[in-house]
């Protein structure tokens, strides 16, 4: 490989992402594990010593919130992964998944709370199914007294989860089905005799299961730590755990802090146990996988159970549609009584009246959210590029270690990284911020920006070196335009990601820099749907604007380059 | 263009020569082996852009230099792709003057270049058009002159021919040497297709483990 003074500075590319996503989780758990110990002298605590666990054990409905945590996150993970590995043995192949597919596909850019407010807005009380059938078939005037949104079992944050979820999961899935040869060894099993779906489980999920188990158990972990959707929908007598964690956190009483760190400590056993538990599943599933798979049974007969799979799929997908359009309804509302399907009267009123909040919650989500994504990209374009000239690929950023920020409880490194920066007396710093955005968004950016960076042909950098370009003129004339799609993609992602992060912008950010995903969930105990409708339309509109504007400016750059149009 | 006791290993295992080539300017050498001979990793040792999990040793000669450490940019060996790589991103004379040097300066002179290649080409007017757009053939002629352009002092080419339909092949074959002919370069053409060996019409060497030594003048 040719060594040229810009090769050896890409080498420092790897240490530095590492040190700058590393530092703060690790400082932040540092800062946790402490308190947790009753070690915090700014706040009194000079001496190690069980207290504040015995004091979060002692916490009124505490095993009830830790059960309702490790229980949805399971029912969720397993609920999402159902729901798409059932729909892809009953239809893929069909021109109707593969419609379904680039169907999903924008819906995973909605933030997960814009989701939890659509689907509340639809499954409430007074929401769009029960206004659908009133008053001619339920005979409601008012809205029934029923606990649906926020119910103690905590089902409808299920439910939420899993609808938004599933093309997360339905996406990953036909990402890995095009690794392993998917279509041949059905085909091989079909003419075997083998109903579809039972040909699909027997010989295409065994090889797909291992290469989506990271993002499932991200699902996981995201689904047992939630904070901002379980504040929507999950249930609050008592709350999933880590709500209480956050709430016990922000209590003016300080003293309060050493409790919840020991539960954000507490947070990460529970996932880890989570996990385990899951892994266990898996284990006994692998047996009976096994032998079911040997025995022979061929289930041809499976026409029932391909309708059901693609109707339960249908509807998450159809309620994630309604929710959305429920959202955009009351954002432009003036008024909408029980039972009337539809608003009557539509105004700006609303947004007028607003306009002084929103400006900076807009300004701000924009320039945190521009922040991150840029060191991100530029991060991730050097670590990736230092990877291509030495030939190497470090092991920190070949698949799994990438996923650890995704499935480590925000919680556990969140409060310790907020106490140490109070007392560094860097509380509410914007920079601190966008850097705290960073260590969620590189993840994502690095994870969408690798396999097209991997496997771009870089037989055309050696036609350009062998042509007398220096390593700095191929990569800006030649590289880095033919990947702008991939790279501006990525970009997109990471700037959605930052835009819908919650906890790392309330606890970081210290009140001062309202976006408008805490505004949001802020207003939730308001219960004004118009304005929650109105900050949720933004959640959606930022994102999507984005990607519309990414590929306007790709198509426009390249509009007669027949080579570089998208797949 | 002198190789002098040129070698790659791969894990400690030999995988080429050591090889000893002599090539005459206007000459073209074929290296014939099976896939999995080395034969792209050897042009990439000359190009400069070998992986480095190869372990390479041996002297590259252009003239009075020994290329072997430059860099790749600084070498000027153009390389040739059984692909044609034209930049999807850049239209057909962009990819042209992308290759042309830059210390050729003036607008009138580089247009007039990138003129005379497309009209030998055989693609007059081709200035503004879509590489994409372009048949096998056409985008294989624009590759050749592309190389020309950036005036190499040798050409490597790696099996330029395997990928298009025989009768263009047939012609191509054909327009890549009368061109490599008169830029009087030497070329070093790797392939597993004797008709190619045949049609460059200069020595073959048999690319089996072991030493390989061709010494000798030929001229055109």
């Amino acid at each position: 490989m040719p060594r040229s003074p810009s090769a050896r500075t890409l080498n420092w590319f790897p240490f530095l992402t590492l040190a700058v996503l590393i530092g703060p989780v690790v400082a932040g758990l540092a800062g946790t594990l402490l308190p947790a110990f009753g070690y915090l002298p700014a706040l009194g605590g000079t001496s190690l010593n069980l207290g504040p666990w015995r004091e979060l054990f002692e916490l009124p409905g505490f095993w009830t919130s830790a059960r309702l945590s490790l229980v949805t996150g399971l029912a969720i993970t397993a609920g999402s992964l159902g729901v798409v590995a059932a729909f892809c043995a009953a239809w893929e192949g069909t021109r109707w998944f593969r419609w379904t597919e680039r169907f999903l596909t924008p819906l995973l850019s909605v933030p997960h709370v814009a989701v939890a407010f659509g689907i509340a807005f639809l499954v409430m009380p007074s929401g769009w199914i029960v206004r659908m059938l009133s008053p001619w078939a339920t005979g409601f005037h008012r809205p029934p007294d029923w606990m649906t949104v926020q119910d103690p079992q905590g089902i409808s944050l299920v439910l939420g989860l899993i609808a938004k979820e599933v093309p997360y999961l339905l996406l990953m899935t036909v990402a890995a089905m095009g690794q392993v040869d998917a279509e041949r060894s059905r085909t091989v099993a079909l003419t075997l005799g083998y109903g579809p779906m039972t040909a699909w489980f027997k010989v295409v999920f065994p090889r797909v299961y291992p290469l989506i188990r990271l993002p499932v158990l991200a699902v996981l972990a995201y689904g047992m730590s939630v904070v901002d959707v379980a504040l929507v929908l999950g249930p609050t007598t008592p709350a999933t755990l880590p709500v209480r964690l956050v709430q016990l956190f922000n209590d003016p009483d300080l003293s309060l802090r050493f409790v919840a760190s020991a539960g954000g400590c507490f947070q990460t056993l529970l996932v880890a146990a989570g996990i385990a538990l899951w892994c266990g599943a898996e284990w006994a599933l692998r047996h009976w996988g096994t032998r079911w798979i040997a025995a022979g049974r061929r289930c041809p007969q499976d026409r029932a159970a391909r309708v059901v799979a693609g109707l339960v799929l249908a509807s998450s997908s159809l309620a994630v549609v309604l929710a959305m359009l429920a959202m955009a309804l009351w954002a432009f509302a003036s008024s909408w009584r029980f039972p009337d399907l539809w608003p009557s009267g539509m105004s700006l009123a609303n947004w007028k009246y607003h306009l002084d909040a929103l400006g900076p919650a807009l300004e701000n989500t924009i320039t945190i959210a521009s922040g991150a994504t840029a060191v991100a990209v530029i991060l991730s374009v050097g670590v990736l590029e230092q990877e291509a000239r030495s030939g190497r690929r470090a092991w920190a950023f070949s698949g799994g270690s990438l996923y650890l920020p995704l499935v480590l409880p925000q919680v556990a490194f969140l409060f310790g990284a907020q106490i140490l920066l109070l007392i560094m007396g860097l509380g509410g710093n914007q920079f601190v911020l966008v850097w705290m955005h960073l260590v969620f968004v590189f993840p994502y950016v690095f994870l969408c920006l690798s396999d097209p960076y991997r496997a771009w042909d870089e037989r055309y950098q050696r036609t350009a070196w062998c042509l007398g370009a220096t390593p700095l003129r191929t990569f800006f004339r030649i590289k880095a335009p033919m990947l702008l799609r991939p790279i501006l993609n990525a970009a997109a992602i990471g700037f959605l990601v930052s835009v819908g992060l919650y906890l790392p912008t309330l606890l970081l950010g210290g009140g001062r820099y309202p976006t408008i995903t805490t505004e949001a969930v802020t207003l939730t105990s308001g219960g004004d749907p118009r304005l929650i409708g109105l900050y949720a339309l933004l959640q959606m509109a930022l994102p999507f604007l984005l990607f519309v504007v990414v590929a306007l400016l790709v198509g426009l750059r390249f509009r007669h380059r027949r080579g570089m149009q998208s797949s | 263009m002198q190789l002098r006791g040129v070698a790659l290993q791969l894990g400690g295992r030999p995988l080429v020569g050591p090889l000893d080539v002599t090539i005459q300017a206007g000459e073209v050498v074929t290296l014939i082996g099976e896939s999995g001979a080395g034969k792209s990793s050897l042009l990439a040792y000359l190009c400069g852009t070998l992986s480095p999990a190869f372990v390479a040793s041996g002297e590259i000669w252009l003239g009075d230099d020994e290329i072997s450490t430059w860099p790749p940019q600084v070498r000027r060996l153009g390389i040739l792709f059984q692909d044609d790589l034209l930049f999807p991103h850049l239209s057909v004379g962009q990819n042209l003057a992308f290759a042309l040097p830059s210390r050729i300066r003036s607008s009138a002179d580089r247009k007039a270049r990138i003129e005379w290649a497309l009209a030998e080409a055989g693609l007059p007017g081709f200035d503004n058009r879509d590489p994409a757009t372009l048949s096998g053939g056409q985008r294989a002629r624009i590759s050749v002159m592309r190389v020309l352009l950036s005036e190499p002092r040798a050409l490597l080419l790696d099996e330029p021919f395997s990928k298009l339909d025989a009768s263009t092949r047939q012609r191509f074959r054909e327009f890549a040497f009368n061109h490599l002919r008169q830029a009087r370069l030497p070329a070093l053409m790797v392939s597993h297709d004797p008709e190619d060996a045949a049609a460059a019409g200069g020595p073959v060497i048999q690319l089996d483990r072991g030493p390989t030594v061709l010494n000798h003048s030929f001229t055109p």
